[in-house]
């Protein structure tokens, strides 16, 4: 096979894979044996970032774009008009192996569009994370999708070779679903996802009995939400996301606003701007929910059921929880020093720490790196300058936004000038 | 009273050492630079302090005492920053732990801990950094090459990291800032200097095979990148000019 031919199908494959977010590479810590090659690292490494600044991981591919599918938010579906491409397993296994000696990549991600059957697909993709793992000794990462109806057998072996399996929800809602993947069911996603972690449980349990156990996809599973395709709101959105950590235990759901690739009346028309803002907001929640100790009903509720754009959900919860503050940063407890504006995990566990020395004033946090502009109407510390002024919540807000310098404060502040 | 001057050889032992002669000889306020950055435009009379392991030693394993080895390598970390004038915040920091006699590595509020830990910190988002933006090229003598010049001194740190992954393939990375570089023979990874013959074009020491993927890594690069979301300012800030020269995928 041509070097040409080669690069043809890269950018076709690479291209047709680039709309999956995760290119996540931590959370395994394989080992290198028998002086082979590779390892993971647990924390991940990203070894370039694109245009758009994702990060780059792993060589993200799609192992074919023929599909029997044909759901209208999907680039790949099959009344789309593109060039189709498919590669051989033996051509992922070089591309994987020589990108990886020459430290492009952490390792693979592959996952395909559907030809012929389920299984078949599979197959495939297990065949190449088969041959990766004991051809070529490989201990990088690899991240398989797992395609929705493949055996169960299948599915074990995935997990074995692979260090994270993971399958896109994509549509939010049950509705959603129908109106635009026709072809597909809700179980069809949840059915893969509830055998991977049953199979995470049995695999890890079995293991504390008898070491030899080999780890079932060690990095464990994941998911994707296509963000205004389908007209969710952000409670909807959130509380399925929030429903799918607590019921599979997966380590990340990711967001991903959707990109108007299609003239269907069913989606917002091409050139609609992406919602990036929306998605951002969305991972700030998610953060706050995994991290922070919130409940996501503190977050969205009947009446709060959509994220402000203007402020991070931290901050409207805040806004909305006045008579909670000012909190004495040099007393409070981690988890409610975690809820104040302005305070990351970061800034949070730096205050613990220094204020066993002696009590903070506010040189210490500005220069320990806390944000002021917001926590400082929200904390009180050793020193007799406070915030006396009683703000009511609309007014703080105002207060917050203008004196921040936010990135999107242009977004907002241009609208308003217009009219 | 004249500021004494400590010089020293600009090894991590000799400025440990350095430690050492001010302990024992209660110098109080002293500079402490390495004798090839001392310029004689400083006043007082710089005094070289020779290095010796021992007193090195005594003082390291007096640190583990107290700051256990995760402090001991935030010092170390720290040191290997070489910005000018880190070895008098570090003697700084030096003296308040061995005169409290407990861990005070966490009081951000005092300016000399909390620049230590900073600087601990950028020394070792280089060290990430490194360990994410090395780019091997493969020569025709089947070695594994890269060139990198790192903002600070980050190859002691990044060599286990590098031997434990590539353990089937020898390979080169040579810092070119400061004139020395790791080698791994299959065996064990070694440090050596190269005396490079600028005159040897590159088509000659890399195989062709070397340019065929540089190429795929580059169609790669370009067709995994989503037209819609570009944001150059987030690019740039992940990926700094600085670093693009070594980098196979924004080579022009």
């Amino acid at each position: 096979m041509s070097f040409e031919r080669i690069r043809e199908k890269l950018n076709i494959l690479a291209d047709a894979a680039k709309y999956d977010v995760s290119c996540a590479s931590s959370g395994s810590n394989r080992k290198n044996t028998n002086k082979g090659l590779g390892n993971a690292t647990s924390m991940g490494i990203c070894h370039t970032y694109t245009q758009d600044g994702r990060c780059v991981s792993l060589l993200k591919l799609l192992l074919t774009n023929y599909c029997i599918f044909d759901c209208a938010y999907c680039v790949t579906r099959k009344s789309n008009d593109i060039k189709r491409a498919a590669f051989k397993v033996q051509e992922v296994v070089d591309l994987t192996v020589n990108f990886y000696r020459r430290n492009y990549i952490e390792g693979l991600f592959l996952s395909s569009g559907i030809f012929k059957s389920a299984d078949y697909t599979m197959e495939r993709l297990v065949a190449v994370a088969k041959k990766l793992r004991l051809e070529e000794n490989f201990n990088g990462y690899i991240h398989l999708k797992s395609i929705p109806g493949a055996s169960d057998a299948l599915m074990r072996e995935a997990g074995l070779y692979a260090d994270r399996l993971s399958v896109n929800i994509e549509i939010p809602t049950k509705s959603g679903l129908k109106a635009l993947a026709p072809d597909k069911n809700h179980s069809d996603f949840i059915k893969p996802m509830e055998k991977v972690k049953n199979e995470i449980i049995q695999y890890k349990s079995e293991k504390k009995i008898i070491k030899s156990t080999p780890k079932y996809a060690p990095a464990g599973q994941s998911t994707q939400m296509i963000v205004g395709a389908s007209g969710e709101n952000d409670m909807q959105i959130m509380y399925t996301s929030n429903q799918l950590y607590k019921k599979f235990n997966l380590k990340r759901v990711y967001y991903s606003g959707y990109i108007p690739i299609s003239y269907d009346k069913r989606l917002p028309v091409i050139g609609t701007e992406v919602p990036v803002l929306r998605e951002n907001r969305l991972y700030q929640t998610d953060w706050l929910l995994r991290f922070y100790g919130f409940d996501i009903r503190e977050l969205l509720n009947k009446s709060t059921p959509n994220l402000d754009l203007d402020i991070d959900p931290k901050l409207s919860w805040a806004l909305r929880n006045l008579q909670l503050f000012p909190v004495d940063v040099n007393k409070a407890d981690k988890m409610l020093l975690a809820r104040v504006p302005g305070l990351g995990m970061l800034s949070v566990n730096k205050i613990l720490n220094a204020r066993r020395f002696r009590a903070l004033n506010w040189d210490h946090l500005k220069t320990i790196g806390v944000k002021l502009n917001r926590a400082r109407y929200f904390i009180t510390c050793n020193s007799k300058d406070f915030e006396t002024k009683d703000y009511t919540a609309a007014q703080l807000k105002n207060v917050i936004v203008n004196s921040s310098n936010s990135k999107y404060k242009t977004a907002f502040t241009g609208q308003l000038t217009l009219f | 009273m004249q500021q004494t001057i400590l010089t020293y050889d600009g090894t991590f032992n000799g400025f440990l050492t350095c430690i050492f002669s001010c302990f024992e000889q209660h110098i109080k306020h002293p500079i402490i630079t390495p004798n090839q950055n001392f310029e004689n435009e400083l006043f007082g009379t710089p005094e070289l302090v020779i290095t010796e392991k021992k007193k090195a030693e005594r003082v390291w394993k007096g640190l583990n005492q107290y700051l256990g080895t995760a402090g001991q390598n935030m010092i170390y970390r720290t040191f290997l920053s070489e910005l000018h004038g880190i070895e008098n915040i570090m003697l700084n920091v030096i003296n308040y732990t061995f005169s409290a006699k407990k861990n005070i590595l966490t009081d951000y509020s005092d300016n000399d801990v909390l620049t230590l830990s900073k600087t601990a910190q950028k020394v070792n988002r280089e060290k990430h950094r490194m360990e994410a933006f090395v780019r091997f090229q493969l020569t025709k003598d089947g070695i594994y090459f890269a060139n990198v010049s790192p903002d600070f001194n980050v190859l002691p740190l990044i060599k286990t990291h590098f031997t434990n992954r590539y353990a089937d393939q020898k390979w080169i990375i040579y810092d070119l800032k400061r004139h020395y570089g790791l080698f791994y023979d299959l065996n064990s990874t070694e440090t050596i200097t190269i005396n490079f013959d600028s005159n040897t074009p590159k088509k000659e020491l890399f195989t062709t095979e070397e340019a065929a993927y540089e190429t795929l890594w580059k169609t790669y690069f370009k067709s995994t990148n989503i037209e819609e979301r570009v944001n150059m300012a987030l690019h740039i800030k992940h990926v700094p000019k600085r670093y693009w020269k070594y980098l196979s995928e924004k080579y022009l």
